[in-house]
C-alpha cells in the first residue's frame, strides 16, 4: 500500500476526471424520510458536483453493482425441436465512489464466498474485475455497530481509500491503476503531522460508536440456543417481506427461474436474489416446507450472519452496517435480537449460581 | 481517455471456451453450462413416477460425466427450469443415465409431457456419495421408503456389479399402497441373480396384495442383524429416517455406519444459492449423503 496526501479541491478534480470518463456510481440524495432526514442511494453520476461526499449512509448497499437483483446466467435459443445454450459474461468497467469501510469489507466477504468456494462464479468474477472502488471513511451513525464486528476499518478490497484529515484526504492507494491516475494530480507524501491527524481521525471514529453488540463466543452460543423461545418471539413480529436481505451488503442467497421470451423463441435462465425470510425459501416439491414457521426462517438468517456457513469457513458475514435494522418494517434489528438471546440465558434465575463479581 | 478504466473481458479466458468438468472443485469454469442429452426412452412406472433414460450427446462430455452412487445432478429443461435429481442408474453404465422422477412440480410436469427424443441438459454430478469401498466384506441393509428407492438403485447396482465383495445384502422396501411399488420388474433379478434378500411391505393393503402390511420397521423382525459387521443405507421421507435409524441404533450399529440421503431443493448444486442449507451445511456440497452422526449434529435436518 502506498500513502499519499491530496487536498480536497484537488481530490474533487481527480474524481471529476474519473467520473467524466467512466460509468460511475456515487451517493446521491434521492428523497427525504418521514423525519425530514435525507435518504441517499448509490446512483449514476456524471460530474463531481452530483456526489454527496458528506452523506450519512445509503439505504441500499453497493452489492447490486456486483450482484444484480436479476441476472441472466445463460440463454437458450430454440430452433425446430432443439435448443442452444449461450453464456456470456458481460461487465463494463464501473467506478464505485464513497463506499464505507464496512461496505468494502462486505465486498471482500462476497469475494470469499463467490470466488473461493468449490465452484467460483464467473459472472461475479467478470463484474468484480471491472469494478474500481474508492472508499471513504466516516463517523458512525448512532445505530452502526461495525466496530463490534471489527469492520470499522478496512485494509483490502478497494483501489483507493480516503481518510478525511481536515483540509486534505489521507489516501491509501491499493492498486497501480489508482496510482497511475493520481500521478497526474498534485499529491504529496504524508508528513509526520499528517500521520498524527490520521491516527486522531481513526481514534475519533473508533470512539464515536454508540451501539455495541456483544459477539464474543456468539457462534457457540447460537449453536446451543437453537431451540430458544427467542426465535419464536422475534419470528412472530417478522412480516416475511425479505427487505433485510435486499438492503444487506452481504446477503447473496438466490433463486433460479427460467424466463421464456414473449415470442417463445428463446429463454433466459435467470438468477434472482432471494431472502431466507420469504416463506417458500426452503420449500421442496410436493409443498413440503422445511422451515414452515417465521421463527425458523428468522433464526436461519441470524445463523448465516453470525455463525457462518461451513462453506465460507464459518466466517460471520454480518459487517454491522445495520441497514436491515433501519429498513425493517417490524422493527427487528440485530442488536436487539442478539442481546435478547444473550439476556434470556444469562439472566436466567431458575438454575443460576451467583455470577462471579466483576473485576 | 487518460482516466478510462480498461475493460477486462472474462469471455476471452480459456475456461470460457472449455466444457466444464464438475469433478474439479475450486477451478474456474462455465458452471452454468449443461451437457446436452437426448431422452432415449421413457418408462411409465406408476401413475406418478416415470423412469427417464438419457444419453449425453457429445462423446467427450459423456466421458467427463462419471459419478459415484448417491450423487445427484441438476436437470435443465430449457424454458421451464432446473431441478436436482438423484442419479438412479449404474455407475458402470456410461452410455445411459437413468432418472426416476415423480410428477411433483412445474418442471417435472413438463417432463411428463415430453416424448423420447427430446433434448434436455444436465450439470454435475454433485454432492457426496455412499462409501461403497468401506462397506466391502460387510453386510449391508438397504432401507427404502416410497420414492427413496430411486437414489438407492445406484448403490444397489454397484453391489450387483461387485456382488462377491459384499456379504449378506438385505433390502427393505415399503410404500403406502401396492400400486406405488417401483421397479417391481427387477425384483426377480435382484433376488435370484444378485442374491439380494428383498422384503417389501405396504401400509394400506388392497385385496390382491399378498405380502406384508404395516410400517417399514416391522420388516426388521424378518432379518437378523450382526451389528459388528453391518452397514445401513437409508432413504425415504424424513419421518422414516428417525424410526429406522433409531431402531438400528438400538441394535448396536454405530451411527457412522448408517448413511442417509437428504432431500432439499437445490437451485445451484454448487454451494452458492443456500437454498439447500441444513443448519450451516450445504446439502449439495457436504451431502446429500450423510452418516447418521452428522445428521444428528445438523440442526433441522430431520
Amino acid at each position: 500500500m502506498i500513502y499519499k496526501i491530496i487536498t480536497k479541491p484537488e481530490f474533487r478534480k481527480f474524481i471529476d476526471a474519473l467520473v467524466r470518463q467512466n460509468l460511475s456510481y456515487a451517493p446521491k440524495e434521492v428523497d427525504v424520510d418521514k423525519n425530514g432526514e435525507p435518504v441517499y442511494q448509490f446512483k449514476e453520476v456524471s460530474s463531481v458536483s452530483d456526489i454527496a461526499f458528506d452523506y450519512s449512509v445509503t439505504a441500499s448497499s453497493a452489492k447490486h453493482f456486483l450482484m444484480p437483483f436479476k441476472e441472466d446466467l445463460s440463454r437458450f435459443t430454440f430452433t425446430d425441436k432443439d435448443w442452444q445454450q449461450d453464456i456470456t459474461y458481460e461487465a463494463q468497467p464501473i467506478v464505485l465512489i464513497g463506499l464505507r469501510a464496512c461496505d468494502i469489507s462486505a465486498v471482500t466477504i462476497l469475494d470469499n464466498v463467490l470466488l473461493n468456494g468449490q465452484f467460483p462464479s464467473p459472472h461475479y468474477l467478470a463484474r468484480r474485475k471491472n469494478t474500481f472502488i474508492i472508499g471513504m471513511d466516516h463517523l458512525p451513525l448512532p445505530d452502526c455497530f461495525c466496530k463490534s464486528m471489527n469492520h470499522h476499518t478496512v485494509n483490502d478490497g478497494f483501489n483507493l481509500f480516503c481518510s478525511d484529515i481536515g483540509d486534505s484526504y489521507y489516501l491509501s492507494i491499493n492498486s497501480s491503476k489508482a496510482f497511475n491516475y493520481l500521478k497526474e494530480f498534485e499529491i504529496s507524501d504524508p508528513t509526520d503531522e499528517d500521520d498524527c491527524k490520521l491516527i486522531e481521525r481513526r481514534k475519533l471514529i473508533k470512539h464515536s460508536f454508540k451501539t455495541e453488540v456483544e459477539v464474543t463466543g456468539l457462534p457457540s452460543f447460537l449453536d446451543i440456543e437453537f431451540d430458544s423461545p427467542i426465535w419464536t418471539k422475534w419470528g412472530d413480529k417478522c412480516l416475511n417481506c425479505g427487505t433485510c436481505a435486499m438492503v444487506c451488503p452481504t446477503c447473496y442467497c438466490y433463486n433460479m427461474e427460467d424466463r421464456p421470451d414473449t415470442d417463445l423463441k428463446g429463454s433466459a435462465r435467470q438468477k434472482q436474489l432471494y431472502s431466507c425470510n420469504l416463506v417458500d425459501f426452503a420449500e421442496v416439491a410436493g409443498e413440503h416446507n422445511f422451515r414452515p414457521k417465521n421463527g425458523d426462517r428468522l433464526k436461519y438468517r441470524y445463523y448465516h450472519h453470525y455463525l457462518g456457513f461451513a462453506e465460507n469457513a464459518n466466517q460471520q458475514i454480518c459487517v454491522g452496517c445495520n441497514r436491515c435494522g433501519r429498513a425493517c418494517l417490524a422493527d427487528i434489528n440485530p442488536k436487539d435480537v442478539i442481546n435478547d438471546l444473550r439476556m434470556e440465558k444469562e439472566s436466567c434465575m431458575i438454575c443460576a449460581s451467583p455470577s462471579p463479581p466483576r473485576t | 481517455m487518460r482516466f478510462t478504466i480498461p475493460s477486462q473481458d472474462v469471455n476471452r479466458e480459456p475456461f470460457a471456451r472449455n466444457v466444464p468438468d464438475f469433478h474439479y472443485r475450486s477451478a474456474l469454469m462455465q458452471t452454468d453450462r449443461g451437457y446436452k442429452c437426448r431422452i432415449t426412452n421413457i418408462v411409465s412406472l406408476t401413475e406418478q413416477e416415470k423412469l427417464f433414460q438419457l444419453r449425453i450427446l457429445d462423446p467427450d462430455e459423456r466421458n467427463l460425466f462419471r459419478f459415484r452412487p448417491g450423487q445427484f445432478l441438476m436437470l435443465q429443461v430449457p424454458g421451464y427450469g432446473e431441478i436436482p435429481i438423484s442419479i438412479s442408474s449404474s455407475t458402470s453404465n456410461n452410455e445411459q443415465i437413468e432418472l426416476c422422477i415423480r410428477k411433483a412440480g412445474h418442471v417435472t410436469s413438463t417432463l411428463f409431457q415430453t416424448q423420447a427424443g427430446a433434448h434436455v441438459a444436465i450439470r454435475g454430478p454433485f454432492g457426496s456419495s455412499f462409501p461403497m469401498e468401506e462397506m466391502m466384506d460387510r453386510n449391508i441393509i438397504l432401507v427404502a421408503g416410497g420414492l427413496g428407492i430411486a437414489p438407492l438403485r445406484a448403490p444397489l447396482f454397484w453391489i450387483n456389479d461387485h456382488r462377491d465383495r459384499y456379504r449378506d445384502v438385505h433390502m427393505l422396501y415399503g410404500t403406502k399402497d401396492p400400486s406405488q411399488l417401483l421397479f417391481t420388474y427387477q425384483f426377480d433379478e435382484w433376488e435370484k441373480i444378485n442374491h439380494i434378500d428383498l422384503h417389501t411391505i405396504v401400509e394400506n393393503a388392497t385385496e390382491e396384495w399378498e405380502g406384508r402390511t404395516g410400517m417399514i420397521t416391522e420388516l426388521f423382525s424378518d432379518i437378523a442383524i450382526d451389528p459388528e459387521n453391518t452397514y445401513a443405507i437409508v432413504c425415504g421421507p424424513p419421518v422414516m429416517f428417525k424410526f429406522v435409524c433409531n431402531y438400528l441404533d438400538k441394535q448396536g450399529i454405530p451411527m457412522n455406519r448408517m448413511f442417509v440421503s437428504l432431500e432439499r431443493r437445490m437451485h445451484c448444486g454448487m454451494g452458492k444459492c443456500c437454498r439447500c442449507m441444513v443448519g450451516s451445511t450445504f446439502t449439495c456440497v457436504k451431502g446429500p449423503v450423510f452418516d447418521y452422526w452428522s445428521v444428528m449434529n445438523l440442526k433441522e435436518a430431520i
